[in-house]
């Protein structure tokens, strides 16, 4: 949505809709779809001191869409930039060829903290380290789809891609028999075919998949236990598996159960006390020394961290040159790091018009918002940056589009971003949508649930 | 299934009836408690049921002595007290939620609406007024629950573990509440069958809602041997001791069917209880001593959960 009223052809049959059905029905279903989620129990606990631990994140009632042309367009763009990022990994853990050519500063990965030497030369099966990447895309023009932030470790939000859908199902049926608009609902059988089709070459029986949960006060745990509800597999903690002889077992009331493939949502840090965090009680000890014996396969692979680095996604487009021989065919949002004397020389001229993140920081937290900073807050914030340049990049505020959005005022533009979700097994699959995340507040940039954002649902048009 | 997973499943069972037996035995203290008032007879009726519901360690080490609100509180809603009833239903709810997925719907409701009720309850739910009201409650919260598991889960071993949660509870329960007898002093000038004897034994019945049983099964008088009779070796009583172990041997025995046949320590001593309570007789109970027997009953039954987490749990 641009500036006034005006929205893309594809908004017509919602502002049709919107036109036909009274305001208050419409507002009666937004009060619907809130009983509706506080049921079902979807909540999203935020990691901060007196934090409602089982909070509902807002639901918008108001979809985004998306017609196939544009669709056709991200999905190629997905797939050759998971194909890269899986290729960076590959070699960064390898040949090092793209360092030594000169086109990723060395330091920025061997010294980066998501960097694992331990990886280095192991082959995962399929060659995949990446398994589900969730790509943050903003628009800025109307054929114009950019990168905003690639996350390659174990990105969430999907549960609600599914929930968001299966909601506007039930409170807009009309809707859903008027036009075709693809599902998403098929996600967990993608997500398990493509767990399957990595389980281990020494795999002579079905794979028997998990999910690795960190437990049930983990701010994603309703995701974790919907994903393996909805894939039929076991909802792991790290002390229900254990090691024996290399092997990774869980325990069950019939006794030991072989585990082939973990589909882990706990970091690099805390799946091995054995290798990494020696406090941590999250994964079972020796859980790593059996991945590298290529006894049981992990997903997302350990030290796919470095491809998703804020500083590292700068070099993102230089990569899909240099592994895949093509044109970005999705461009990075421009991005300045302030390691780089120029680049931090134009953030504090420009620090009143830019977006500041931490380079390591994830959920929001740590930004500095230019246009609705003080300027008390610039000139603290300036100071920081002139302190330990090397934490932060800036990008420009224009970076988010927005999409009607029903708010307390009746309905208005809001900001969104998209989060698509790309498989990574034997092949490369995306169920067509993802989580459209939107600012709630006017103006705001922030669309990050942790940070009062809400969600909608995606449609992609079939026709 | 996981072992972590049945292990929830068994002590969400347990938690939620524990909450509904420390309403229970509470309600009776509450009674005998008025029965000593009115009676002229002020007794230790609130020590004695902090034995009962095994807290008196924990609250002797809170509290000098044992007064009614003190001990009622405790019970009820104090927090440090692990078996407090809003500590047991808290404790119930985060096992459930650990393994959601294993719950159907109608468990689960049952389960968050009553922790989010007792989430909110403000500190004057304990009164003296509002007490019996909410122990009523407490009863009803756990009424639901069970019924709505043994209405809508699949008879697998998920299930299986829930019943036995239950009953290994129960069991417990109904030998702890006969055993508060034991701990009640009766004052000198009151002899055994007296008017106040009588009472402790009607609230006993009235706590395990038996009363009316009783006068169906036997037509008489409330008689002490009777009272243990009815709660210990009578199969049509379904809180008696030999009910819960009928239900805990046959679900015991499912699991075994369930699992290719695999059978432990736990079946064998589940089994031994089973046959004593089976042929038992309840004047050699009384004979080698009531209090005795429970007591022992008591240690077996810590011993078969224990040898239950030994074979699947862990």
């Amino acid at each position: 949505m641009g500036a006034g009223r005006h929205c893309r052809g594809q908004y017509d049959l919602i502002r049709g809709w919107i036109e036909e059905t009274a305001a208050d029905a419409l507002a009666l279903k937004r009060r619907e779809a809130e009983l509706l989620f506080r049921r079902i129990g979807i909540t999203f606990a935020v990691y901060a001191e007196g934090g409602d631990p089982e909070r509902l994140i807002p639901f918008d009632i108001i979809p985004r869409v998306l017609d196939r042309a544009e669709w056709a367009l991200l999905s190629r763009g997905l797939i050759q930039r998971v194909r890269t990022l899986n290729a960076f990994i590959r070699d960064v853990y390898h040949q090092r060829e793209i360092l030594r050519a000169g086109h990723v500063p060395q330091e920025l990965v061997l010294l980066n903290e998501g960097f694992r030497a331990e990886m280095q030369d192991f082959d995962p099966p399929q060659g995949v380290y990446t398994h589900v990447a969730g790509i943050d895309i903003v628009r800025l023009g109307p054929r114009e789809f950019c990168v905003l932030e690639d996350n390659c470790r174990t990105p969430s939000g999907v549960s609600y891609m599914i929930e968001n859908r299966e909601a506007m199902m039930r409170l807009f049926p009309d809707l859903f028999a008027r036009h075709r608009i693809a599902p998403v609902s098929h996600y967990p059988e993608e997500l398990l075919e493509t767990l399957q089709s990595v389980a281990p070459a020494n795999c002579d029986h079905d794979p028997v998949v998990v999910l690795l949960t960190p437990g049930s006060f983990n701010g994603a745990y309703y995701e974790h236990s919907f994903l393996a509800d909805e894939m039929g597999v076991e909802l792991v903690e790290g002390a229900d598996l254990f090691l024996d002889d290399n092997i990774v077992f869980m325990r069950t009331t019939e006794g030991p159960k072989r585990v082939d493939v973990i589909y882990r949502r706990i970091d690099d840090d805390f799946i091995d006390p054995l290798t990494f965090r020696a406090d941590s009680t999250l994964g079972p000890p020796g859980l790593f020394n059996a991945y590298r014996s290529g006894n049981v396969t992990l997903a997302n692979g350990v030290g796919a961290g470095i491809a998703d680095d804020k500083a590292v996604y700068r070099y993102v487009p230089a990569m899909i040159r240099f592994y895949l021989g093509e044109e970005p065919i999705l461009d990075n949002v421009p991005t300045y790091c302030c390691w780089a004397r120029e680049d931090l020389g134009y953030v504090l001229d420009h620090l009143g018009e830019l977006v500041v993140k931490e380079a390591r920081g994830s959920g929001g937290y740590g930004i500095l918002i230019g246009p609705q900073a003080t300027r008390e807050q610039l000139t603290a914030f300036a100071a920081k940056l002139r302190a330990h340049p090397e934490n932060y990049i800036a990008q420009p505020t224009l970076a988010l589009s927005t999409c009607p959005t029903f708010v307390e005022t009746g309905i208005a533009p809001r900001h969104v971003d998209l989060r698509p979700f790309v498989l990574s097994g034997k092949e490369i699959r995306i169920v067509p949508g993802g989580l459209t995340r939107g600012a709630l507040r006017e103006g705001s940039l922030v669309v990050n649930s942790s940070q009062g954002g809400g969600t909608k649902d995606t449609w992609v048009l079939e026709s | 299934m996981l072992s972590r997973t049945a292990d929830s499943l068994y002590w969400l069972a347990r938690y939620m009836e524990r909450a509904e037996d420390i309403a229970r035995i509470v309600m009776v203290g509450h009674r005998m408690a008025s029965m000593a008032r009115s009676l002229e007879n002020p007794g230790n009726e609130w020590h004695s049921t902090l034995i009962a519901t095994g807290c008196e360690q924990g609250y002797l080490a809170k509290y000098p002595e044992a007064t009614a609100a003190q001990v009622i509180d405790y019970l009820v809603r104090d927090p440090d007290n692990p078996s407090s009833i809003f500590s047991c239903l808290e404790t119930a709810r985060r096992n459930a939620r650990v393994v959601r997925t294993a719950l159907t719907v109608d468990m689960w409701d049952a389960l968050n609406e009553t922790w989010l009720k007792t989430r909110d309850a403000d500190g004057a739910a304990c009164d003296r007024e509002r007490l019996l009201e909410l122990l009523e409650w407490v009863k009803e919260r756990s009424l639901l629950f069970s019924g709505a598991y043994a209405n809508t889960m699949l008879r697998n071993d998920a299930y299986y573990f829930t019943r036995l949660g239950t009953f290994i509870e129960r069991a417990d329960n109904t030998a702890r509440i006969l055993d508060v007898k034991y701990h009640v002093l009766l004052p000198r000038h009151e002899g055994v069958g007296g008017a106040l004897d009588y009472y402790h034994w009607q609230a006993i019945l009235r706590s395990v809602s038996a009363l009316r049983s009783y006068h169906w099964v036997y037509q008489e008088r409330l008689k002490p041997w009777f009272v243990a009779e009815l709660l210990i070796l009578r199969p049509e009583m379904p809180r008696s001791l030999l009910s819960c172990c009928e239900q805990i041997v046959r679900h015991l025995e499912l699991l075994a069917e369930a699992y290719g046949g695999l059978r432990g320590e736990c079946h064998r001593i589940a089994g031994d209880m089973h046959a004593r309570l089976r042929y038992g007789r309840i004047q050699d109970i009384f004979q080698s001593g009531l209090h005795e027997f429970l007591a022992d009953f008591m240690e077996r039954s810590i011993m078969l959960g224990n040898e239950i987490s030994k074979l699947y749990l862990r």
